[in-house]
């Protein structure tokens, strides 16, 4: 019998390794799996796991979450579109001192790097950033580029990961996954790309209960599903 | 030259008059989510948020606020009867694959060739944040410009070669601003309107660029 649904969130989302790519789903604060990074951070203060590259397309809103997973040093990198916001204190605080590194990615080509790991394809070209700083290198050298049907575009590597975070809204034991409005966001595209994917559910249903129709990520994406009390998304992000 | 700028309602307006019916349209963050404000009734006008929505209504009263229903400035909003969620690949599918119409976007500079900037200030010690601006310059089959025609300073904010960090190369077709609107054409800038008691010869001015009637 498959069953995908983990005792723990500490289970669930299980040993992290040293420098260890870490997909985070979630856009402003919805979709955020606040739960499973608060339990990354349990697991992580039990091992010696550092200089982990983070990807989100932010980088943590207030004190909670990711930007308190900033906060434990023991991230190297983060790999996002829109790291300053109006909470993004704890991140602009370790950028601005060295201690963090960025790779900034234009949002369409974050999405897209994070669905071609996971669809197994080896690089693309993308017309975004073509012509602008972002189509550079993190060492400053420019990125190949290519004109194709009379436009130019800029190649692309997939961003494979090591674990997955995400927020979903109710699962199986086979890991079939719906979302809840927004908050679906980068969900679906980082459950395909990571070598082991977690999702949070705010309800665990029997096999046959999820619509086949209308299930959004198919289990065959998803390692293991946890089930986490639901908690109103908080707004953050904005000058309120 | 005595003249009234454009309020930045005004100029809303005169940019929700211009979306056709049925359009599929993005606002930028800023200056173009008021645009939302002025879309004439009676149209059916489709906002796409990149954060994965089509159909996005109004902002809800403070009791109806949904933080899993935000737009891509993180604001609550609403979706209308017939919208729908989808994820962020197919989010920005619908922009770098050309099914978006429109994206109304801010600016600190547009070239008179159309050249975007507007992401990054590029001033030393800036944090920078992309989001989804340069997508949404190259994407949507038509990108326009909301923004003041000058700066604080006076200074002309179109410009022969934009001096901040670049969005997208050859993107904006039409530009909306307190004073005047201006076509991008491959032929340079064209007068679309003014505001009374500004004549081209006096815009030409204030731009420092030839602007064909």
């Amino acid at each position: 019998m498959i069953n995908k649904i983990a005792a723990s969130v500490e289970e669930a989302v299980g040993p992290v390794a040293d420098g260890a790519t870490i997909l985070v789903g979630g856009f402003g604060t919805a979709g955020i799996p606040n739960e499973l990074l608060e339990g990354l951070m349990r697991v992580l203060q039990d091992g010696s796991a550092r200089n982990l590259v983070v990807v989100n397309n932010n980088a943590g809103n207030g004190e909670t979450g990711l930007a308190a997973l900033l906060k434990t040093g023991r991230v190297r990198k983060v790999i996002c579109s829109f790291p300053r916001q109006a909470d993004s204190q704890i991140f602009d605080a370790l950028y601005r001192s060295g201690q963090l590194e960025l790779e900034l990615v234009p949002q369409g080509n974050l999405a897209e790097r994070i669905r071609a790991a996971g669809a197994g394809i080896g690089a693309f070209f993308s017309p975004t950033a073509y012509g602008t700083d972002l189509a550079r290198n993190t060492d400053g050298s420019a990125r190949e580029t290519r004109e194709i049907n009379g436009r130019m575009h800029v190649l692309e590597h997939p961003i494979h990961a090591d674990l997955a975070l995400i927020k979903a809204e109710r699962g199986d034991r086979w890991g079939n996954l719906t979302y809840r409005k927004a908050a679906r966001n980068f969900g679906p595209v980082m459950a395909m790309a990571a070598r082991r994917t977690v999702a949070s559910v705010h309800e665990v249903v029997a096999l046959g209960a999820l619509d086949p129709e209308s299930v959004v990520t198919p289990g065959i994406f998803v390692s293991q599903v946890v089930q986490v009390p639901r908690v109103q998304t908080q707004g953050g992000g904005f000058k309120a | 030259m005595t003249h009234q700028r454009r309020s930045k309602d005004q100029i809303a307006a005169l940019v929700a008059k211009d979306i056709p019916n049925g359009a599929y349209v993005n606002l930028g963050i800023g200056m173009p989510t008021m645009v939302a404000n002025h879309l004439p009734a009676g149209l059916e006008i489709i906002l796409h948020s990149e954060n994965g929505i089509l159909g996005m209504g109004p902002a809800p009263a403070q009791s109806e606020q949904d933080f899993d229903l935000i737009n891509a400035g993180k604001q609550p909003v609403t979706l209308l009867p017939g919208g729908a969620f989808f994820h962020h690949a197919d989010s920005f599918a619908m922009m770098r694959g050309g099914h978006l119409d429109i994206c109304v976007l801010g600016a600190f500079q547009v070239s008179a060739s159309g050249d975007l900037a507007n992401w990054h200030t590029g001033e030393p010690g800036a944090i920078p944040a992309v989001g989804g601006a340069m997508d949404l310059a190259i994407g949507a089959k038509q990108t326009w410009v909301m923004m003041d025609l000058l700066t604080k300073q006076g200074v002309s904010k179109v410009v022969s070669q934009c001096t901040y960090p670049i969005t997208g190369l050859g993107c904006v077709k039409r530009i909306y601003t307190d004073m005047a609107t201006l076509d991008v054409t491959p032929q340079g800038l064209q007068w679309v309107d003014a505001v009374d008691g500004l004549s081209l010869p006096d815009l030409e001015r204030l731009v420092g660029l030839p602007i064909a009637a």
